[in-house]
């Protein structure tokens, strides 16, 4: 949080800014209106930005529980499918049960009920967090993995709610009479969902319970000492975490329009989610969105790769499909061992640099 | 009344007994030190006050009210603070959010306010900055604001958990051997910012510490404790000629160590 050369604080407030800078300002509007621009422009891989979109917020609000507050999760991808089948139940049959200034402040069903799926989740969430009052570490991850096979298992059998193995299809979300049910479309809605997420988590981060978290993560013994109320914090952390979660399942939901419970949100999806967070930094917000931007696009140019390099060698396009898998388990690896402290570190060294460029002190 | 009242505190694991019949006093305003040899209970006491041990018997009360039946967070809120005898800072976060953690329990508002960073939280923030600032002055930890806790100095982060200590605003403070590896400069530092905390801030301290000379210039009142046990209570001058004291720490009646 150190500052640029010649650039003073004159209260509290301007320190505080997320944005300190016209410059940062500057780029960070560039970014986006280059994202709003792209699906008027390209046709390709929207999709695939829907779901980053996605998995920032879900890798974002596994960061608030894992990296901040040191409560390791091995069900996160779990708690994304219930966001999912609870937002999708809000939408179709629990929707009588939302009070009707509900659908006329948010323009129909669609946005009371993923809030309401997050809801859920929390709930399911805190219900789950219960143990971390006694288990820590690598005790409190068997007890998360444990409610990770529970909800599948829900999943599955649950037919009524969730459709069982063959599955549901979801209808297109519509906001205002507005029908999202194009990919471009789904685009703007997920990316709005993930900023005001990454804004949120921001907040959240940067004020007393985030601290509190983080105290709970560092020192148990002293956060307790200093008054946080350690048991009321963990759950907190898990409400908040699973809440996110829950809207990024519920956007998945509806991004990919049909359901069905395994492998969707299997331990896969939770280990991933997990790579995302320690790729990126755990602890950061940014982060995590980083590390969810890396490891959605990995694959994508993995597999652009192994198309290139058919084009002028069509019979290594199979091998190099195939040790696919490999190749992204290598590069994670590498990742772990030269960069442990992840990508927001990297980037602040990299700013770090510049910013006294090109001297060295 | 007394600030603080232990009464016939009485500890033991599984038989064996770290504190027995342990009574003392602190009046408000005060600095009391708790001394005695290696293993004699004081950093048992410290955490029977602050809620990590439960003792078997006796009372610990504040204002004449027991708070042994209280976690130890709200016996934060209700003035009590303390540091450790091995650092136990918040060693990913800077020095700031450390001190402003210090704060937690006179920050009222929740998450939703928190996430949305608007109105009151934002209001809040601001005003526990402005006292987080006071304390960062007074401990001269400027230099610091911004910087990771874990990777300063040893002598700086004992400063840094005193400041923690002192930022949730304490009646009392405990302070479990704040002098534990300094050298004399810092030694000498220290021992001034608990003199200013007691005279300027009003705060009471316990004080538990190693370094006699330390203890016998800064304390109102001494209590030794020995094996568990109270050996004698009163005025650095008294606790001095005390023949018992004097066995305890030199198992002899040498009186020259004590005297310096």
């Amino acid at each position: 949080m150190q500052n640029k050369c010649g650039q003073f604080f004159t209260s509290y407030r301007q320190e505080n800014r997320l944005f300190k800078t016209w410059f940062e300002r500057f780029w960070l509007l560039v970014l986006f209106v280059g994202l709003i621009l792209y699906p008027l422009c390209f046709d390709s891989y929207v999709l695939q930005l829907c779901m980053i979109n996605i998995a920032i917020i879900a890798a974002v609000s596994l960061n608030v529980l894992t990296g901040a507050c040191g409560q390791i999760s091995l069900g996160q991808g779990a708690f994304v499918g219930v966001g999912a089948y609870a937002g999708v139940w809000f939408v179709q049959s629990g929707a009588a049960m939302l009070p009707e200034w509900m659908f006329v402040v948010f323009g129909g069903p669609f946005i009371p009920a993923i809030l309401c799926g997050g809801l859920v989740t929390a709930l399911v969430g805190m219900f789950f967090g219960i143990p971390s009052l006694r288990l820590k570490g690598i005790y409190l991850a068997i007890a998360t993995l444990a409610a990770q096979f529970i909800l599948e298992y829900v999943f599955l059998h649950w037919k009524s709610v969730t459709g069982g193995h063959s599955g549901m299809a979801v209808p297109a979300p519509e906001i205002f009479g507005y029908t999202f049910d194009t990919y471009p479309r789904m685009f703007y809605l997920t990316l709005a969902c993930a900023v005001l997420m990454v804004y949120l988590a921001t907040n959240l981060m940067r004020s007393k319970p985030g601290r509190a978290f983080v105290s709970i993560r560092d020192h148990h013994l002293s956060a307790e000492i200093v008054g946080v109320n350690l048991f009321w914090y963990k759950l907190q952390a898990f409400a908040v975490s699973a809440f996110m979660a829950g809207v990024a399942g519920g956007l998945w939901a509806h991004t990919a329009r049909y359901l069905t419970p395994s492998p969707t949100f299997g331990i896969g999806l939770s280990i991933s989610y997990l790579a995302m967070i320690i790729i990126g930094g755990l602890g950061s917000v940014l982060g995590a969105v980083y590390g969810a931007i890396f490891i959605s696009v990995l694959p994508i140019c993995l597999d652009l790769l192994a198309e290139l390099v058919g084009g002028f060698f069509p019979e290594l396009a199979t091998p190099i499909k195939a040790t696919k898998g490999g190749v992204f388990g290598l590069v994670l690896m590498l990742f772990l061992i030269f960069e442990p402290e992840g990508l927001a570190h990297r980037w602040r060294l990299i700013k770090a640099y510049w910013k006294l460029y090109p001297f060295a002190h | 009344m007394s600030l603080l009242d232990v009464t016939g505190i009485t500890l033991t694991f599984r038989g064996l007994a770290a504190l027995m019949n342990v009574s003392f006093t602190i009046e408000e305003g005060e600095i009391l030190s708790l001394i005695g040899p290696n293993g004699a209970g004081k950093t048992s006491m410290l955490n029977c006050i602050s809620g990590r041990y439960h003792p078997d018997e006796g009372d610990i009360a504040i204002d004449g009210k027991s708070i042994l039946s209280m976690k130890a967070h709200r016996r934060t809120e209700m003035g009590l603070s303390r540091t450790f005898q091995n650092i136990a800072l918040f060693k990913g976060m800077s020095v700031l959010d450390n001190l402003m953690v210090g704060r937690h329990s006179q920050m009222k508002y929740g998450l939703l306010a928190s996430m949305l960073y608007w109105g009151k939280a934002r209001r809040h923030e601001d005003m526990h900055r402005r006292r987080v600032e006071d304390v960062i002055d007074f401990l001269g930890l400027s230099p610091y604001r911004h910087q990771v806790a874990g990777r300063l100095p040893y002598g700086v982060q004992k400063r840094v958990e005193l400041g923690r200590a002192l930022a949730a605003e304490p009646r009392l403070i405990l302070l479990d051997e704040p002098m534990a590896g300094m050298n004399l400069e810092e030694t000498e530092d220290m021992a001034r910012y608990i003199l200013d905390i007691n005279e300027e801030w009003g705060v009471t301290v316990l004080l538990v510490e190693h370094d006699m000379g330390v203890v016998m210039d800064i304390s109102d009142k001494v209590v030794v404790l020995d094996f568990g046990s109270v050996l004698a209570t009163g005025a650095p001058e008294e606790v001095q000629q005390d023949k018992d004291v004097i066995a305890a720490y030199l198992g002899g009646e040498d009186e020259t160590f004590l005297g310096r």
